[in-house]
């Protein structure tokens, strides 16, 4: 099984073809967002950290702006500083090189002021889109693709639809040999018995259950109460009573297939077939973390509905809720709410799912593209000082 | 899954339904699921995608849902009551009391 994608440099293989700018800190955001203003195909970063920042939190912010231009979903980049932050534009451009992709940067204090930036880094971006136009798209085995999966805004059809059907496709996908990542570790909260289960080793099943119990322990750390921030107000409202309901049906939509791998935030997965990455239940953060990893598109289940998109990548909507498909028509590719009423199967659904992966990975554009949704949110842990 | 029912069994485990249309207290539902034929009269009104017990859960009880321990009852649940925060409580991830 093949999708249409785009062979890079480094034997990679990107769904889209983006020139990427990041603002290698927020005081550089700004003129990042103006840079690529009405230049299709260019995008940004809505990056608030890259300053005062120490010791694993700022490795994380390195890791995750640096995954961003290395992924395969990324033509070429251009970093912009502002030239006296301690993660500098020229370290993350650094980083970038070994992907053999065309990388620049640029610093505000060096070119003299915002509106010069501005000049410069669009006469950039313009000559990396013409490059970008260049490219075509060739037949690429799924066995390549890195499937992000994710839920939010989740009710009872969570669980009972969309999720299951989403877990069939990351079955097919698996056994194409391709990469499904199942993220969200404090939504395994109550079902991370049946996951750690399901490891290739016992030392993976072991990663799967400590790594539930140092969230649990943070939450616990915290004094407060994590019933108001998840399950959220709306998954109770939708039917959801505890973490733990939430969480069961949370993880049907890795599928069924062994665990292989953990990864820490924002890392890339070095093994095929199903893997967990450490990200929080945060819709943003976790996406966020997942493309940053490698992933070049992502499929997310909701029941109550919600826009999230990539800057990068495609987000493909999927939804059990046949009222949810009906009001919020902008937001939801996939409809799966035959399944509730038992008339169509979960492993049918899941066929449907694959498709549009397929589909999407070949240029279609999902609603999410469409409506411009390019959220970014990198998973903060640390203080800036 | 569900067929014509206006409930869903999950597993055969459960000792709650999930109503996948909303539901007046006082009417019966039928259940045709997994081998378990059943009515059950509801003794309160459930919404769409909430749950209602199939069988008296004791307080203190776990609930089960997908086969698996979703959190305990705070409260003895008839059969045919919602069963929601007003009556389940997790006990993961959280101190006791906060």
């Amino acid at each position: 099984m093949d999708f249409m994608g785009y062979r890079r440099a480094n034997g990679k293989a990107g769904v889209r073809n983006h020139v990427l700018v990041i603002p290698s800190v927020v005081c550089s955001q700004g003129a990042t967002e103006a840079i690529t203003r009405n230049l299709k195909g260019a995008a940004y970063l809505a990056n608030v950290f890259g300053c005062a920042q120490v010791g694993a939190d700022r490795a994380q912010t390195k890791r995750t702006l640096v995954g961003f231009g290395t992924n395969p979903n990324v033509f070429a980049v251009l970093v912009v500083g502002n030239g006296c932050e301690n993660l500098p534009a020229k370290e993350i451009a650094e980083a970038i090189v070994p992907s053999g992709k065309r990388v620049e940067f640029i610093e505000i204090q060096d070119v003299g002021g915002t509106k010069k930036t501005i000049a410069r880094g669009r006469k950039i971006v313009k000559e990396m889109l013409a490059e970008a136009a260049t490219q075509q798209r060739e037949a690429i085995p799924l066995s390549e693709l890195i499937l992000a999966t994710e839920c939010g805004g989740s009710d009872y059809t969570s669980g009972l639809a969309s999720n299951p059907a989403l877990g069939a496709a990351s079955d097919l996908v698996v056994e194409a040999r391709g990469t499904v990542i199942l993220s969200e570790t404090t939504e395994l909260i109550g079902a991370e018995h049946l996951l750690a289960r399901r490891a290739r080793t016992p030392e993976i099943g072991k990663q799967v259950l400590d790594l539930i119990a140092w969230w649990e322990k943070e939450a616990i750390a915290t004094g407060q109460d994590i019933r108001g921030a998840n399950p959220a107000p709306g998954n109770i409202a939708g039917g959801i009573t505890t973490i733990e309901e939430k969480s069961l049906g949370c993880i049907y939509k890795g599928g069924t297939t062994t665990l292989e791998e953990v990864v820490q935030y924002a890392f890339p997965p070095t093994k095929k077939g199903l893997v967990l990455m450490d990200t929080p239940g945060h819709d943003v953060d976790q996406i966020t973390g997942m493309m940053a990893g490698g992933a070049q598109l992502a499929v997310f289940t909701t029941g109550r509905g919600t826009p999230t998109g990539s800057p990068i990548a495609p987000v493909i909507k999927i939804s059990g809720n046949a009222e949810t498909c009906r009001k919020m028509k902008d937001n939801i590719d996939l409809d799966v709410s035959q399944i509730i009423k038992g008339k169509e199967t979960v492993k049918e659904a899941g066929k449907r799912v694959l498709e549009e992966v397929i589909a999407v990975a070949s240029g279609k554009l999902t609603k999410a593209e469409k409506l411009g949704q390019r959220d970014f949110c990198i998973f903060k842990i640390g203080l800036n000082f | 899954m569900a067929g014509k029912s206006k409930a869903i069994l999950i597993n055969e485990k459960d000792n709650v339904a999930t109503a996948i249309v909303a539901l007046t207290a006082g009417s019966t539902v039928s259940l045709d699921a997994l081998g378990r034929k059943e009515k059950i009269k509801l003794l309160s009104s459930i919404s769409m995608g909430h749950k209602f017990a199939l069988r008296p859960i004791a307080k203190g009880e776990d609930v089960i849902k997908y086969g698996e321990c979703i959190g305990q009852t705070t409260a003895a649940i008839a059969r045919g009551e919602h069963v929601h925060v007003h009556n389940v409580v997790s006990h993961r991830g959280r101190k006791e009391g906060a």
